[in-house]
Order: C-alpha cells, then sequence, then structure tokens
C-alpha cells in the first residue's frame, strides 16, 4: 500500500522549535513526530511513502533514510515548487499513488492520534467506493467544518457545513484519508484544496464515506496543541498500560503520564507530572517541580526550578528557581537565568535570558 | 564617616558641653503609607537589618560622646515603646531614653516646642532632632564639627539627589564656599535644587525654640496661614500634603520644614552638611526593603558580627536571627534579614527581602525583593516577588501596563501563600490565604 504525508512548509506556527529542526523531526512524546505516522503506516502494510514538501532539508533525508531501511518501505520526496495547497501535491504525486490498483493514505503531518489504519483500509474496502476521511468528535462544532451524513446511512457523506450556527452534526474532517487512485483524476495539477474542491465533489457522486476515530486526535502544529496533544498522548499512553511510562511507584512521579528517556537524570526531591516529557540526555536537578511540559532532548533544569506548560528546547537551560509557565518554549540551546520567570515567552535559539519575562512575548 | 572621634567639649566654665538628641516618631494615625506592616507595628519599630528603624538611629547618637539623653517624641500611646526602651536601655547603658508623648500631633516643631523645658534641663547648649523615617549613615560627628567650625546656630544634614526626585523633598540652596544656607523651601513646584533635606538637624538650643516662638507667634498674628499646594505632577506629595489638611487648620501644628527651616535660612548661622554617605526614606512599607539592604551593607562593611558567615548559600550581607533556623541547602542573600523563630526549608531562594517573625518558607520556595510579614507562610515552590529598583531611585513604585503598581511585594501578618502559587508585585493585608497566582494587585 502507499501514502502521502502532507508537510507542506516550514511549519512556522511551532517557531522556535522549527527554526532548529522541521516539523515532521521534531520530538512529540521522545519520538519524532512523522515516526509516529511513518510506524503506524508500515504497521498497516504501507510500503511507498510520499511527503509532499515545498523544501528539503537535508537533515531530513538523513533521517528518513535510516526509517527506510528500518520499516523496509520506500520514502520519496515529491517537491512542489510552487504551494499546491492540499490537493495539488496528490497530482504531483501520482506516478507513485497510481503505481497499483490499491487505495492510497493521505494524512496530515500535524495530526496525531492513535492512527486506525488497517481498521480504515478494511472499513474503505467493505464499502466500496472511491473514498473514507477519518472523523472525530468535537464538543464545538461550530468552530470547524462539520460533516453530514445522507439520511439513514450511518458513513455516506451528504455534504460539509462550515463553521455550522445550528447544530447539524458533532464529526469533523480529521486530517486522514484512504482514497482510490480514480479520485487523482478529479484533481488538477494547480493550487487547489482537497476539503473545499476534491471532497464535495466526490460527495455530490455519493462516493465518500466516514470512518469514526476512536480516542484522542489533535493538531499539534502550535506550541499550545503541541502540549495539549502531549497531554492526550501520554492519557493513552496510561490507558494502554505503556511500558515506556515511569512507574507511579517511582518518588519523584506525581499524579502520572509522565515519560523519561532512560539516559535522562533526575535529581533528588523533585515532583514530576503529571503530563511531562523528558528526553534523552536531559539533566533535571534538585528540588525540581515539572508539570504539563516537555523537555527535548540535551536540555537542562536546574535545581529548585518550577516549570509549567512549557516546551524547553533542545540543550537549552533553566536556571535555579527559574519559573516558567503558560505556553513559553524555549528554542535550541536557550538559557534562562537563576530566578528568572518566563509568563508565555516565545525564545529564539541561542538566547541568554538575564530579566523576567511578565507578558508573553516573542524574545528575538 | 570620618573616623574622627571630637574631643568632649568645655564650656567656658569647665563644665562638659551637653548635647541631646530628639527621635521624631510620630504617631499611629500617621505613617498610614507603611501600612500593612503599620497595621500590626509602629513603624518606628519595625524591624529592618535585624533591628527597629529607630535603633539605627540610636546607635549613631551613641557615637556622639557628649549625647547622654535622648528623648522620643510623638504620639502613639504610651505603652508602644516600653519594652523597646527597656532593651535599648540596656543595648546603650550611655544613654537615657525616654519617651514624651505629645496629647496630640503637634507637628515636628510644635512637638519640640511643648516639650522645651525637658529638652532645657540640665542646660544642653545643642540638640539633634532625628526623623525616625529615614535611613542613612547618621554623620553625627560630622555635623558637630562642622556647627563648631563654623559656629552655627543650625546644621541640617543634607543629600544630592537627581533633579526630578529632588521636588518631592525639602530644597536647600546653600553658598558653595561657605555651606551656608541661602534658601530653604519644602517641595518646591519647580526646581530649585537637588541639594535636599535629610531630616537630621543639629539646632543651637538658644536659636530653636525662640525660632519656633516667633513661628507660633506668626501663625497666631496671621491664622490663615498660606498653604503650600502640592505640585500637580506628583501625586506622592499630595496625598502627604491632603493627610495633613485637618492639621494645618489646628493653630498648634508647627512643623520644622515648612514654618522653621525658611526663615532660619534668612535669621541665622544655618549651615548644611553634605552626606556622601547613602540615604532613603521609609515612608512606604516597601521602602523597608532598600532601607534594610542599606542597614546590611553597612553592617557588612563594620565587619559586623551579627551577620551571618557566607558560604556557597549565603552571599553577603545576611541576617539571621539565632533562633531561626535556615536549612543548609536554602540560599540567601544579599540582602536578606530573617527574623526569630523564621523557618526556611530545604532548597528555598531569598534575595533582597525581608523576613518577619514566625514565618515559614517551605521547601523550594523562592522570595524576591519582598516583605514576608510575621507568622506567614509560603508554599512550596511558590514564588513571592517584586521588581528590583535602581539604587538611586527614591520611589517604591513602578509603572506596569499603564498601572501604577508597588515594587515591592508585601505579605502582611499571617498570610499564606500555597504551594507553587505565584505572588508578584502585590500587596497582601493581613490574615489572606493567596491560593491561586495574583500579580499587581492589592489583596484586602
Amino acid at each position: 500500500m502507499k501514502a502521502l504525508i502532507l508537510v507542506g512548509g516550514f511549519g512556522t506556527r511551532l517557531r522556535p522549535l522549527t527554526l532548529t529542526l522541521p516539523k515532521p523531526l521534531v520530538e512529540f512524546g521522545n519520538k519524532r513526530m512523522i515516526l509516529h505516522q511513518i510506524e503506524a503506516l508500515a504497521e498497516a502494510g504501507v510500503t511507498d511513502v510520499v511527503l509532499a514538501v515545498n523544501y528539503r532539508p537535508e537533515v531530513m533525508e538523513k533521517h528518513l533514510a535510516e526509517y527506510e531501511k528500518q520499516f523496509g518501505i520506500k520514502i520519496t520526496f515529491s517537491i512542489e515548487t510552487e504551494p499546491l495547497g492540499t490537493a495539488g501535491p496528490l497530482k504531483l504525486a501520482e506516478e507513485i499513488l497510481r503505481k497499483d490498483d490499491s487505495p492510497f493514505f493521505v494524512l496530515n503531518s500535524d495530526v496525531i492520534c492513535d492512527y486506525p489504519f488497517t481498521q480504515l483500509a478494511a472499513f474503505h474496502k467493505s464499502h466500496g467506493d472511491e473514498g473514507t476521511i477519518v472523523v472525530t468528535k468535537v464538543e464545538e462544532p461550530s468552530k470547524y467544518g462539520v460533516i453530514v451524513h445522507k439520511p439513514n446511512h450511518p458513513s455516506r457523506i451528504d455534504r460539509f457545513v462550515e463553521k455550522p450556527v445550528e447544530f447539524v452534526g458533532n464529526r469533523i474532517n480529521a486530517g486522514m484519508y484512504i482514497l482510490n487512485p480514480s479520485v487523482l483524476d478529479r484533481i488538477e495539477l494547480r493550487p487547489t484544496s482537497i476539503e473545499q474542491e476534491t471532497f464535495p465533489a466526490i460527495v455530490r457522486d455519493g462516493q465518500l464515506h466516514s470512518f469514526d476515530l476512536e480516542g484522542f486526535w489533535m493538531d499539534v502544529g502550535q506550541p499550545k496543541d503541541f502540549l495539549t496533544g502531549t497531554c492526550l498522548y501520554l492519557s493513552h499512553l496510561t490507558k494502554k498500560g505503556s511500558k515506556l511510562l515511569t512507574s507511579t511507584s517511582e518518588p519523584f512521579v506525581h499524579g502520572g503520564n509522565v515519560l523519561i528517556d532512560p539516559s535522562a537524570k533526575i535529581g533528588k526531591n523533585c515532583r514530576i507530572g503529571p503530563n511531562v516529557t523528558i528526553g534523552p540526555d536531559v539533566v533535571v536537578g534538585d528540588g525540581v517541580r515539572l508539570q504539563r511540559c516537555v523537555l527535548l532532548s540535551g536540555s537542562k533544569v536546574k535545581d529548585h526550578a518550577w516549570v509549567k506548560s512549557t516546551i524547553v528546547g533542545w540543550n537549552s537551560t533553566v536556571g535555579r528557581w527559574a519559573r516558567l509557565e503558560n505556553v513559553t518554549v524555549l528554542g535550541d540551546d536557550v538559557t534562562i537565568g537563576d530566578e528568572i520567570y518566563v509568563n508565555g515567552g516565545s525564545i529564539l535559539p541561542h538566547k541568554s535570558i538575564k530579566a523576567n519575562v511578565d507578558v508573553p512575548a516573542i524574545i528575538m | 564617616m570620618s573616623l574622627q572621634i571630637p574631643h568632649r567639649e568645655k564650656q567656658p566654665n569647665g563644665v562638659p558641653a551637653v548635647t541631646k538628641a530628639v527621635i521624631l516618631v510620630g504617631g499611629s494615625s500617621r505613617g498610614t503609607r507603611f501600612r500593612p506592616l503599620s497595621l500590626d507595628v509602629p513603624k518606628p519599630l519595625f524591624d529592618v537589618a535585624g533591628h527597629p528603624i529607630i535603633w539605627h538611629c540610636l546607635t549613631a547618637i551613641d557615637k556622639v560622646p557628649s549625647i547622654q539623653e535622648v528623648y522620643l517624641i510623638g504620639y502613639y500611646e504610651e505603652s508602644v515603646f516600653r519594652d523597646f526602651i527597656k532593651d535599648a536601655s540596656v543595648e546603650f547603658p550611655n544613654l537615657s531614653i525616654k519617651y514624651l508623648r505629645e496629647y496630640q500631633a503637634l507637628g515636628t516643631a510644635g512637638g519640640l516646642y511643648h516639650f522645651r523645658d525637658a529638652i532645657l534641663k540640665g542646660r544642653p547648649q545643642h540638640i539633634f532632632v532625628l526623623n525616625s523615617d529615614v535611613c542613612c549613615s547618621f554623620p553625627l560627628n560630622e555635623m558637630l564639627k562642622m556647627f563648631r567650625e563654623k559656629d552655627a546656630e543650625a546644621v541640617i544634614l543634607g543629600t544630592r539627589v537627581s533633579e526630578d526626585a529632588a521636588s518631592n523633598f525639602g530644597c536647600i540652596v546653600s553658598d558653595a564656599h561657605t555651606r551656608r544656607v541661602l534658601h530653604y523651601v519644602e517641595k518646591p513646584e519647580s526646581h530649585i535644587s537637588n541639594l535636599i533635606n535629610c531630616g537630621v538637624y543639629l539646632f543651637s538650643t538658644d536659636a530653636i525654640f525662640p525660632s519656633i516662638r516667633s513661628a507660633i507667634k506668626r501663625r497666631t498674628d496671621r491664622p490663615a496661614r498660606l498653604v503650600s499646594y502640592p505640585s500637580s505632577d506628583n501625586l506622592e506629595n499630595s496625598f502627604i500634603i491632603n493627610d495633613d489638611d485637618d492639621e494645618n487648620s489646628k493653630n498648634e501644628v508647627i512643623r520644622l520644614e515648612q514654618d522653621i527651616l525658611g526663615d532660619m535660612a534668612d535669621t541665622k548661622q544655618f549651615y548644611v552638611y553634605e552626606t556622601k554617605d547613602f540615604w532613603r526614606q521609609i515612608k512606604t512599607a516597601g521602602s523597608a526593603v532598600p532601607a534594610n539592604a542599606l542597614y546590611l551593607q553597612k553592617a557588612w562593611q563594620n565587619n559586623s558580627d551579627e551577620l551571618a558567615k557566607p558560604s556557597a548559600n549565603i552571599i553577603p550581607p545576611v541576617f539571621i536571627h539565632k533562633t531561626a533556623h535556615v536549612d543548609p541547602t536554602a540560599k540567601l542573600g544579599p540582602n536578606v534579614s530573617i527574623g526569630p523563630r523564621v523557618t526556611v526549608g530545604a532548597g528555598a531562594r531569598i534575595k533582597e527581602s525581608i523576613v518577619l517573625e514566625d514565618s515559614e518558607i517551605k521547601h523550594d520556595a523562592c522570595v524576591l525583593y519582598s516583605i514576608i510579614g510575621w507568622n506567614s507562610r509560603v508554599g512550596a515552590w511558590a514564588r513571592v516577588e517584586g521588581t528590583p529598583m535602581p539604587v538611586t531611585s527614591h520611589h517604591t513604585s513602578i509603572i506596569k501596563n499603564g498601572v501604577k503598581v508597588q515594587a515591592i511585594t508585601i505579605l502582611g501578618k499571617e498570610c499564606g501563600v500555597g504551594d507553587e502559587v505565584r505572588v508578584q508585585n502585590c500587596i497582601c493585608l493581613p490574615f489572606k490565604e493567596l491560593k491561586r497566582d495574583v500579580a499587581n494587585e492589592v489583596i484586602m
């Protein structure tokens, strides 16, 4: 089987992290974002993966070559010379996607969930129509584009309603699809939107179905959602009884959902959790309080610091008695001085912060 | 400070010269700007650098050999200073300390005049008058030396401040060579001089009492005296003046600054001794933090054995009361005073702050630029924080998001800050529990 991952541009929404690494390589739950997807795709029997990108950083090729070997799959870059929207890239990769008659998966690279590719493929095969989109239930449908089913049909889509004022349903497009190669006939090679142009056309022919996603779903394209998504992911690991999580019998674990790389060092008298991810080679000092935060590899949190709702970038240092909160994001190699307070700061790489950041601000 | 100790002056008849000192302590209806701390302790008795504010005055007075008698003049209850005077009499055995209570607020000069008989007993030649709300090195011997050299009738302690700060104070114009005071004006609207009144005076007894008497006479002759209006661009000033409106309506109120010093500049041998050493006013509660820092630094320079020994976790100067318990992993300083029976937990951090009696700072908490009131508790990983102010600033408030807030965070008596809670630039009145993060607020 084949899959296309819509990576797109520079991931500016996830800056300052994406100033250092392309978004698919940023670690989410101690695993690169793209690896979550490739793993799930390979498990569902995918052998060809197309990355639709509009730039091609060398660092990405190196990692992907590794994954090709690890999973015995072929990964191809499909590079747009001009942005082609969400449907154009499919046409651009037509050659690979049409190499056999089997349907192909399409997914947005920002989406994190318990990917249901095997079940999705089975469901798609069972209804026999052109396409299936994965949908997720939301609490406030009025903020999204909602799908409406044909009367008396559980999965066949009748129409899409963008930001409905009145309740018409609570299922929204989760950014993952399985499509027959015939869908490519409906797409022209130009900037075009799969959601606004391609799907409505398939719906008109009664050929598009929905598939309900079980469990969590999050678009983690920006820091706030990255943190929320991490909480959902860690809760999911807890529910599964994953061995990856640090045991709650550890004295420093507080409230569970704590994922610590075995190479990380944790000091004495810390209180860590809930919802904390600690990456490889991270050093956490004594008396540190961590909650709802992500410490990326090689970072260091010194004694007695207090960190909440924060992403600490690679190789960054948080000073003693520092306090970080309210969606603070430290880029690569940032230093936060001792006793400094940062409230919602976005700190660009290689900066050293020596005065409080009292209100949310971007520190260039 | 000069190390010269003046030899005891003899009067012509061979009797040693007598000098007395008066500390003006005010009363409970004043010092409202020192709230919330003055709700529980009279401002003159508030501890900075481990001792009550007026103890620092007494230490300076004790260094003047010709002073044996000190009066505290104010209108607090009689009992307020009883314990302090008892303790101070032991600590300063050469000084006789008495509290003279005004039946009502008489003004800084009115109080002196009211108790003139007591003060003049023993025929002192001169008297020092110290406002209790200043923090400085009190170079009294230097003032006395100048007094003699110039054959003065009055010497005022002056200091230079920035031009924009000057109009908040009494301004002195003096002759650059002779140091004679040519003009004195209290809180002028326009810029007069950046040499300001430190609130410390040395008066010849023959000059001060007649000056007050003539001021009273002028007042009686012309009761509707011209009230000096606050400058429109200075809110802090207008606050003080408004406070005093009631008092001004009473004829008895005579103030040194408004009613005496201006006249003295015209009619008396009035000189200014300019100190280059530190000087700060202790008006708002927040100003206790810089005062604490300045007195601690002075003690450190004098190698005071009261201070905690420097170490990896003690950045001097730090004062820790002998009954306090500070975990060795806690890091303190600089400019920290820890009061009696205070507990500081493991890995706590305290900087530029005063922690008052019986308080507890729990493990990993962080206290910066703050005052922690008596018997208060700061939870684990909590952060109580003020904003650093430039050393040269004479303000204790800052503008944040267009709103004036107190730079120093103050917890009144028996307040609690929950675990992990952050309190920034807040004033918290007594007996409040802070369970959520707060910033830039007064918590009633």
